[in-house]
């Protein structure tokens, strides 16, 4: 008798007493707003001076231009005409359809957002490698970063940064920065170590054995993470829509909205060949 | 010129620990046991002159390896000193600055390594270029010396080709042109010649050997086979738990082994290209004398005259007196009459050997104008029996 209204008491505290970690959150975003709030406009504003400036760059450029140019560089990339040529009309039909527009601006927005994980992830990958103690440290952030999903930080990103290309671009970055993490990571540490010890035989110094030996013999794996980071920005399109960000995925999302089947299709190939082509792009055929 | 001085080499974190227990005596495991340091080196001190091979050997896990890479400072020295000819005289390399350490391993010290250590993503000229580049020599001087190295080593038409393109012997002599580019005095190998097949490791042999008479550096050879320590070396320092235990001339290591450790290794080794003459010979006072007449063999009626010189002794077979000619390093034995021979104390078992084929007759061993001994074909199959390793 007595036992069973104790586990009563119990229970009713566990269900009337919430842990508020979802109050935590907010109450610190809510913190970061009130006290930084013009840090993140800052921010905002400077990202999408920047990234509209890329966009309005290359739709400067006619198409036509545009494709002699991407045929050129797929040409000096893989030594391979028919990569050329598929190129050339992935784009004309990409233009033919009128997509010319969101294309560009994706395309812009996957530059950008893998540049900036290329700028970011490449150091962190390598002083992860050299200080084991760091990566401990970095591997369940980087769980962390790939696993949660997406919609979880869309929300505070949008509230940090406002609607626009901004949050987008910041939820992109968090989710595709782990591959060039973990790829230089994995790279650097891999170096076979007669060379890190030939390399010091013969007068390296540390930022010598750095640039000549090491990164050098992890560049193939580093390029793996930037092809896979490529992949995965693209693959935030049409989330990154959602938060207001311009491109292919806001056909997709108005598509959704008004259950149009023909314009969800158009932009979906569309998606689909400009992911072929980065992919194509992203790889030289020598490596 | 390199010294190592009372080397102590211990893996493991707070190296230190480990002197003490090293200074008692305690083996390496029991030493594993109590601290969890590994000892790979112990006490160990060995000087290698200019113009000389010093073959370092042993089997894997005696510390070889890990004494020669403390010569460069891959491996740090727990105890002791290494120290290097330099400018100034010998320096110890442990109490260099970092910035002097790199200097002394772009000008004074080099490695060739058993797995080659090329960088694959550069051409054969590009590898042999990479420590001049750390150098910071002008380029036009860099392509000079690079195809110099490369003709050396007879690589100069591979030169535009990736290491993965070449066999594993042609990859050594890069890496042997590698470290021959950078003109230092004293080379490091590691079982440089270990992961390749048998011929071509005798072949890069004789190459170094040819190179060595060349140039004249002080190498330190790390080997595990012996034949090779034998051929290469001038000295051979045989190591066993990190210690060294007998450090001698092949010869001396082949004829008295310090211990059974060392007699072991030598047990099935080919005296032929080790052991000398003054080794193989019968001192002349061991042999008969009757009337004035040194006895070689009774059965054949064989008979040595001493003479006023060496030159002036004869042989007498029967009624048929010989008169001696003389032989020495270098000269070709077909040239060698049907007659006895004199040879010097330092001639090789393979020479001696090929001179009583060649001419049919024994020989006198001759030591500064006067004979010490001779010998015939019972102290050759003696020595070929493995009979002078054996305790008397």
């Amino acid at each position: 008798m007595f036992f069973t209204h104790a586990m009563r008491t119990i229970m009713s505290w566990i269900t009337e007493n919430k842990v508020p970690i979802g109050d935590w959150a907010e109450d610190l975003i809510d913190g970061l707003i009130e006290h930084s709030g013009e840090f993140f406009d800052y921010v905002a504003m400077s990202l999408e001076f920047l990234i509209q400036g890329l966009i309005n760059a290359l739709l400067s450029l006619h198409p036509v231009v545009f494709m002699l140019l991407v045929a050129a560089l797929s040409v000096w990339r893989q030594r391979h005409w028919g990569t050329a040529l598929f190129c050339g009309l992935s784009l004309m039909l990409i233009w033919n359809l009128g997509y010319w527009q969101q294309a560009v601006e994706t395309l812009s927005l996957v530059l950008f957002a893998t540049g900036s994980c290329v700028l970011i992830g490449v150091p962190v990958g390598i002083a992860a490698a050299h200080r084991p103690m760091l990566y401990r440290f970095l591997r369940p952030v980087l769980d962390l970063m790939q696993t949660i999903p997406t919609f979880v930080y869309l929300i505070p990103t949008l509230t940090l940064f406002g609607l626009g290309v901004v949050p987008g671009l910041i939820s992109t970055i968090v989710f595709a920065i782990a591959a060039p993490i973990r790829l230089t990571y994995l790279g650097i540490s891999e170096v076979p170590p007669e060379l890190l010890e030939a390399g010091k035989a013969f007068g390296c110094t540390n930022r010598n054995l750095l640039v000549k030996v090491e990164i050098p013999a992890a560049m193939s794996s580093i390029r793996a993470g930037i092809t896979q980071c490529i992949m995965l920005s693209l693959s935030m399109v049409v989330i990154a829509a959602l938060v207001g960000a311009d491109g292919l995925g806001k056909p997709v999302v108005r598509a959704l909205n008004t259950v149009d089947i023909a314009m969800g299709f158009e932009a979906g190939l569309a998606i689909v060949l400009v992911a072929i082509m980065l992919d194509r792009l992203s790889k030289s055929r020598y490596q | 010129m390199i010294e190592f001085k009372d080397v102590d080499v211990v893996f493991g974190k707070n190296p230190e620990r480990a002197i003490p227990l090293l200074d008692k005596g305690m083996s390496r495991s029991d030493i594993l046991d109590k601290t969890g340091l590994t000892a790979g080196v112990r006490n160990a001190s060995l000087s290698v002159a200019k113009g000389e091979i010093c073959v370092l050997m042993g089997l894997s896990g005696s510390g070889k390896s890990s004494l020669l890479r403390t010569a460069n400072g891959l491996n740090p020295i727990t105890r002791g000193e290494v120290l290097l000819e330099t400018d100034q005289g010998m320096q110890s390399f442990l109490a260099l600055s970092e910035a002097e350490k790199r200097k002394v391993r772009m000008e004074r010290i080099t490695m060739v390594f058993q797995k080659f250590a090329l960088m694959p993503w550069l051409t054969v000229a590009q590898n042999v270029a990479f420590g001049l580049e750390q150098k910071g020599l002008e380029k036009k001087h860099i392509r000079d010396r690079v195809m110099h190295q490369l003709d050396l080593v007879g690589l100069t038409q591979w030169a535009k080709m990736r290491p993965s393109e070449l066999s594993g012997g042609m990859q050594q002599r890069v890496g042997l042109a590698r470290a021959l580019a950078m003109e230092t005095d004293i080379i490091l190998m590691d079982e440089p010649f270990s992961a390749l097949d048998p011929l071509i490791r005798n072949q890069l042999q004789d190459e170094l050997l040819r190179l060595q008479q060349q140039l004249q550096k002080t190498v330190v050879f790390v080997s595990h086979d012996l034949d090779e320590a034998l051929k290469l070396g001038n000295h051979i320092a045989i190591m066993k738990d990190g210690e060294i235990v007998q450090h001698d001339t092949p010869e001396n290591i082949v004829l008295n082994p310090a211990d059974d450790y060392v007699r072991n290794f030598v047990a099935h080794t080919n005296p032929v290209e080790v052991v000398k003459a003054n080794a193989l010979l019968r001192p002349l006072g061991e042999l008969p004398m009757v009337n004035d007449e040194y006895c070689l063999s009774r059965r054949h009626d064989y008979w040595l005259k001493p003479g006023e010189t060496p030159l002036s002794c004869r042989v007498r077979y029967g009624s048929q007196e010989h008169a001696f000619q003389q032989w020495s390093p270098g000269q070709t034995v077909e040239t060698l009459l049907k007659q006895p021979s004199l040879v010097n104390t330092n001639t090789l078992m393979k020479d001696v050997m090929e001179i009583r084929y060649h001419t049919g007759h024994g020989m006198l061993v001759v030591d500064q104008d006067s004979v010490v001994g001779y010998i015939g074909d019972k102290d050759i199959y003696h020595a070929m029996l493995g009979k002078l390793f054996e305790e008397d």
